[in-house]
């Protein structure tokens, strides 16, 4: 009965009236169905119930909630919206010289007609897709694998779209051991220089270095639920309160949400999402995507290199906020 | 280092020492050693073990003093202070934690920068301080890291940075993680130009600093033993839920792996900063790119007959002239490449 209803089965715990509307709003479809009845108009009143209901929901989440949105398991992912928004993609694999990370997915890519080099993180929509991507968590082949395929673009001269989802770059002793750090400062120091236009858009969680490492460029966008942070709320609880369940304390006070990144002169646009998240309806929220994206590029492609190049440096050189001689200075210094 | 008499107790205030009578003495910090060693005798041997070579942290002055050649340093950017932006609450409120960071290292911040000379040769360096909030990076942090490399790049010195860290500042949120972005943006224009920097890394340099100016040096060189990587062990070991191996993450692992150049006691790193310096500023990237530039002026002389030959046979003088004028960026870039390459 997925006609009048997303096909969200898994609702997060402030969801809790929601479900029981549209709980009712199945069964009583499930009944017209069994017994031949006509309940459209009852179904159209709880429909108007839900949609009610979802939208208080929504209008009032608290940080931890977004952060809830943002790691929803039925989310839309990077594949979902390439899936939607290229109209070409011939993905590239590898980083020529250990392993094929599969936490980030490479290719050309046409979108709106602007021919570009896509660059992101997967976390995987099953639990064999997941073990594959690692939760899209990459190691430090995925980010050598993408500093191999934003060289080539810039090579090209093809600007870069980065779509940042994860948790954070892996833990693991591999890792360390492959150069994790090193494989992420690199990335951020040719980002900084790399000569074609940067667009990079956080679609659901931005963590840390993980996301950083294909995260700096010209134009920093989030979507609505998204979030972007240092560490993870349950890090920044254990390592600051000693308790691993102050996490909702943690999320509330790093500011982490995309209007706070936004407030703080990190993110420079919010893509609008569908009520109730992106994973309501992926089609939606993927055309939102898609022309947040597209428009970024044309104002971008009309920029000369130098100057786009010294801009971004700007930008990265400004973020922060500090005293100077007792003045406050940075880019969040009035946030 | 944790030099009893050196310490400025939490009660005590004005960032006055105070020298206590049981200071005399402090015990190795290393478990199987655990000697009680006279300190004097350990600051004689820059602040290690004189029995098992175990190295006490030091802070930022004292890492200045060991280093540097004495009566060069010109501080830089001392004017920079933090500010609580996100006015943030947590067990301790982040203006609390910059109190006592302040108290316990006397510093204003986690790190200082100042212009000097190391064996004679001009150079930029940086500090870290641990007891400044375990040397975390804030804006503050980034921002004096930014600037000094900025610095050096004017000046076109060579950059030394003693690395020791805990990582990003959580409590200015998303702000301390993007000044990885800005430390290595500045870096990118300093290695563009062709100039050298020299990363020490010592106990502990993680996360945050480590996945930004820490791993970027032309040169990465370690103190033995100290406690290098991406996800600190004590994290990772909750994360994967195994039992890590001994030594792991210490600057023998890291060398082992690759990820190193050199792992060199405290005190040869001096004497090892000093030929690093040479090396670097001896001229030889200087030359490379004179020799960058000199063929452009030989090429472009090459070409000049056919240009003439152009303007006879082509339809007017203006033709020519553009063509050269075109083909001087294009030499340009071919220098840069070479020097991108070298």
């Amino acid at each position: 009965m997925a006609a009048t209803l997303p096909l969200t089965t898994y609702y997060l715990p402030f969801e809790e009236k929601l479900k029981q509307v549209e709980e009712q709003i199945r069964k009583l479809e499930e009944l017209s169905v069994t017994n031949a009845l006509d309940v459209r108009e009852e179904v159209e009143s709880l429909c108007a119930k839900r949609e009610d209901c979802l939208r208080k929901i929504y209008e009032q989440l608290t940080p931890w909630d977004r952060i809830q949105v943002a790691r929803h398991v039925q989310r839309p992912q990077t594949m979902d919206y390439v899936d939607r928004i290229c109209s070409e993609f011939l993905e590239l694999h590898g980083d020529r010289a250990f392993a094929d990370d599969r936490a980030i997915v490479s290719g050309f890519a046409t979108i709106d007609g602007v021919r570009v080099m896509l660059i992101g993180q997967h976390k995987g929509r099953d639990v064999y897709e997941r073990s594959q991507c690692n939760f899209g968590m990459p190691q430090p082949e995925g980010y050598r694998k993408a500093l191999w395929k934003f060289k080539l673009a810039e090579k090209y001269g093809l600007p870069v779209l980065f779509i940042i989802d994860t948790k954070g770059a892996a833990a693991a002793i591999e890792a360390e051991e492959r150069g994790q750090s090193q494989a992420i400062a690199y990335n951020l120091m040719v980002l900084s220089g790399l000569k074609v236009p940067i667009v990079c858009v956080v679609i659901g969680e931005g963590g840390s270095g993980g996301a950083l490492g294909i995260g700096v460029g010209d134009r920093f966008l989030m979507q609505e639920y998204a979030y972007f942070s240092v560490i993870a709320p349950e890090g920044c609880a254990s390592i600051l309160w000693r308790d691993a369940s102050k996490f909702a304390e943690a999320a509330k006070a790093m500011r982490i949400t995309a209007p706070e990144i936004k407030q703080l002169g990190i993110a420079d646009e919010i893509i609008g999402e569908p009520l109730g998240g992106a994973h309501r309806d992926p089609d939606a929220a993927a055309n939102m995507l898609k022309d947040a994206v597209a428009r970024n590029f044309r104002e971008l492609l009309q920029i000369p290199i130098d100057r786009l190049l010294e801009e971004r440096y700007k930008k990265l050189r400004s973020i922060g906020a500090w005293l100077e001689n007792g003045a406050k200075q940075g880019s969040a210094a009035g946030a | 280092m944790a030099l009893a008499g050196r310490r400025t107790g939490p009660g005590e205030g004005n960032g006055r020492r105070t020298v206590r009578t049981e200071a005399q003495f402090l015990k190795c910090e290393n478990s199987a050693c655990n000697k009680t060693l006279f300190v004097k005798e350990v600051q004689k041997h820059n602040y290690c073990c004189p029995a098992c070579g175990h190295h006490f942290r030091v802070s930022s002055r004292e890492r200045v003093q060991i280093t540097i050649d004495s009566g060069t340093w010109t501080e830089l950017f001392d004017e920079l202070e933090p500010m609580d932006v996100l006015n943030f609450q947590g067990k301790k409120s982040y203006q609390q934690s910059l109190k006592e960071g302040r108290q316990k290292s006397g510093e204003k911040e986690a790190v200082i920068c100042g212009a000097c000379k190391v064996k004679g040769i001009e150079t930029v360096f940086c500090a870290m301080d641990f007891k400044y909030i375990g040397a975390s990076m804030g804006s503050v942090v980034g921002e004096k890291i930014a600037r000094a490399i900025e610095y050096a790049t004017a000046k076109g010195w060579p950059i030394v940075i003693v690395c020791c860290s805990g990582g990003a500042r959580m409590q200015e949120g998303v702000l301390s993680l993007m000044q990885m972005a800005k430390t290595s943006a500045a870096l990118q224009r300093h290695n563009e130009a062709g100039l050298a920097y020299i990363a020490v890394l010592t106990d502990p340099t993680l996360a945050g600093v480590s996945a930004s100016y820490a791993f970027l040096a032309d040169v990465i060189v370690a103190e033995p033993k100290a406690m290098i990587g991406f996800t600190g062990a004590r994290v990772l070991e909750q994360a994967i839920k195994v039992k890590l191996p001994p030594g792991f993450q210490e600057s023998e692992f890291l060398l082992k792996h690759g990820q190193l150049d050199m792992v060199v006691p405290r005190a040869q790193i001096r004497s090892t900063l000093g030929k690093l310096l040479t090396y670097a500023t001896a001229g030889g990237a200087r030359k490379m790119q004179d020799a960058a530039k000199a063929p452009r002026s030989r090429l472009e002389f090459a070409k000049a007959p056919a240009q003439a030959a152009a303007s006879v046979t082509g339809n007017g003088q203006a033709a020519p002239k553009k063509k050269a004028a075109r083909r001087k960026p294009a030499a340009k870039k071919r220098a840069a490449k070479a020097r991108a390459g070298r």
